[in-house]
């Protein structure tokens, strides 16, 4: 097997909690020395971060590569990546932006968003992933005898602790130049609530299936008291029928309430990954539904028909 | 400006429950009801508003046998003026890589100024749309969540973690991958794609493609799906079970326990 390389990314300094996990998912497949690639611009302190989690670092320090623009990123590493390379990145909106592209480059085979490794034999690699928004697993095998670009889903992996104490290496970013040119970030614009201060928030997914019956979780909201808000998932949004402001998730806010009412969220990972603590209650009608896999306490009901339940319930109290 | 969009057919999870079939290894296939991908749909409807604004053609295009049709003239009957069917057998069980390698030589046989596909679709990898970039050495941005056209380049938002937009500009000819949300994709009827049953719509195999059969399907594909499975979870979730009034006296307690009601 060729190299195995982690791109490692980081902010400020502060490595992404998904370069420990991409130092594990290696580990499950190779016992050869993984070399961390860390590119930005003014990234000592980040490539030091990283040496203490894998035995080698190349350092690719250039002011274009201040913002992690994927175009100007995959010619950074393609002039230093050798034939038959494999590279390991998180699944994140930067590895997505980048990785399949990458992949063409190299010459390699591609397998995204691998939720678990088992393993290689020779070349071949053996991974995990989900389909359907999690609905069903697959085992999935990639032939990397030629390279290949492999994409962690951040959170899936234990990430791997101790000091690796490596080396770091400057490399050169080489001709960078692009037909893409980052222009700025904008944030969002402030709702009307701010649903990452509630203790509770009943959140709507899919289930609610009409815009007419989101009145339904407000009316819960204000049954259980001033600590609950309403809060969703991305198809609401996606609908128009509520605010990217009261959206949960990776691509909205990242919430941690006492407790998190789940009411017909089919519980994709994206979503999940905005939910930070509490108990997770998950109300579906689905028994398959994979959030219940992940939820602390469920309940199998149409939340049409259990929601006005519970909101009576709770004003008798 | 001149649109291709590739679009895909897959089971619709909104009208389906994705469950393993009775041999344990493949989904439950019988009786699902298939319809276009949502990202694609957004990504014709924004093809749909392009070119309403700047004039041009929107052309769709998808890999699949006799059963594709049906998609490619739903995203006709909502306004793509064409439709491209590339069916042959030996495209059955590509992997991303593949299906990216016949876009391409469909791409290749018309002009695009500008492709679309959508963010990602039924098995979530994501890729098409960034390997066909990279396959063309077209500049290509993911997750794009807003277009506005420039002179001889595109502004575009990509949505990135936390709610925030990224904000590129990226020139023409280019491939941008749609997240959903980004329009509100119109309503097709019966009647609508009634309107556009007679529109003749070509279908290239292999050969017509120039496409090498061996670099495409099972035989060309490095990432090979082995088989479905129901994963052992841990715990999961402790299922609460009794009547209505049980159930809710059970999550009340819950609630309060963990400081949720007052």
């Amino acid at each position: 097997m060729a190299t195995v390389y982690a791109f490692v990314a980081h902010s400020d300094g502060v490595l992404d909690d998904s370069a420990a996990e991409l130092a594990a998912a290696a580990k499950k497949f190779t016992d050869a020395p993984v070399t961390a690639i860390v590119t930005g611009s003014g990234v000592d302190a980040a490539a030091a971060k990283a040496a203490e989690l894998f035995p080698a670092v190349w350092k690719i320090d250039a002011a274009e590569l201040a913002y992690p623009n994927a175009e100007v990123v995959r010619k950074a590493l393609l002039n230093n990546l050798d034939a038959g390379a494999v590279v390991l990145m998180a699944h994140n909106t930067f590895g997505m932006d980048l990785a399949p592209g990458l992949a063409v480059k190299i010459g390699g085979a591609f397998v995204a968003d691998v939720v678990d490794i088992e393993g290689a034999d020779g070349d071949t690699l053996k991974v995990i992933r989900q389909e359907f928004g999690g609905v069903v697993s697959t085992h999935v095998t990639v032939d990397m005898s030629a390279g290949a670009v492999v994409t962690i889903r951040p959170g899936a992996v234990a990430p791997l602790e101790g000091a690796a104490g490596g080396a770091v290496e400057d490399k050169a970013a080489g001709d960078v130049s692009a037909k893409r040119k980052f222009i700025e970030v904008r944030e969002p614009e402030a709702g009307d609530v701010d649903i990452t201060k509630a203790e509770v928030l009943v959140s709507i997914g899919r289930g609610i299936e009409d815009q007419d019956n989101i009145e339904l979780a407000h009316e819960l909201a204000k049954a259980i008291g001033s600590q609950a808000e309403v809060a969703c998932s991305r198809p609401i949004v996606d609908a128009k029928w509520m605010d990217a402001s009261r959206q949960v998730g990776t691509s909205g806010k990242t919430v941690k309430p006492k407790v998190y009412l789940a009411m017909g969220i089919s519980g994709s990972f994206q979503h999940m990954g905005g939910i930070k603590g509490g108990v997770i209650i998950a109300v579906n009608k689905n028994p398959n539904a994979p959030i219940f896999q992940v939820a602390n306490v469920g309940i199998e009901a149409d939340i049409l028909e259990f929601i006005p339940e519970l909101t009576e319930a709770l004003g008798e109290l | 400006m001149e649109i291709l969009v590739c679009v895909k057919r897959v089971p619709d999870t909104a009208e389906n429950e994705i469950e393993l079939n009775s041999a344990g290894n493949d989904i439950e296939r019988d009786d699902l009801v298939y319809s276009v991908n949502e990202w694609d749909n957004y990504a014709v409807e924004e093809a749909i508003q392009i070119v309403d604004k700047v004039g041009g053609t929107v052309t769709v295009v998808t890999v699949g046998d006799e059963d594709a049709d049906e998609v490619l003239r739903r995203e006709m009957a909502m306004g793509a003026q064409n439709g491209i069917l590339l069916n042959d057998e030996a495209f059955e069980d590509s992997d991303a890589m593949g299906i990216a390698t016949l876009l391409k030589a469909a791409a290749e046989k018309g002009k695009y100024d500008l492709i679309m596909t959508g963010a990602q679709a039924d098995a979530g990898y994501a890729a098409v749309g960034g390997m066909l970039a990279a396959m063309m050495d077209l500049p290509y941005a993911s997750l794009v969540n807003m277009v506005e056209v420039g002179d001889g380049k595109l502004t575009v938002g990509r949505e990135i973690e936390g709610g925030n937009q990224e904000i590129n500009e990226i020139e023409l000819p280019c491939v941008l991958s749609i997240q959903t949300g980004i329009n509100e994709p119109r309503y097709v009827g019966i009647k609508g794609i009634r309107q556009v049953s007679g529109i003749e719509i070509p279908e290239f195999d292999a050969a017509g493609l120039g496409v090498d059969p061996a670099t495409v399907g099972a035989a060309g594909a490095k990432t090979k799906r082995v088989d479905y499975f129901i994963p052992e979870t841990g715990e999961g979730a402790e299922m609460l079970t009794g009547s209505t009034e049980e159930i809710i006296a059970k999550l009340i307690d819950i609630m309060k326990a963990n400081g949720g009601l007052k």
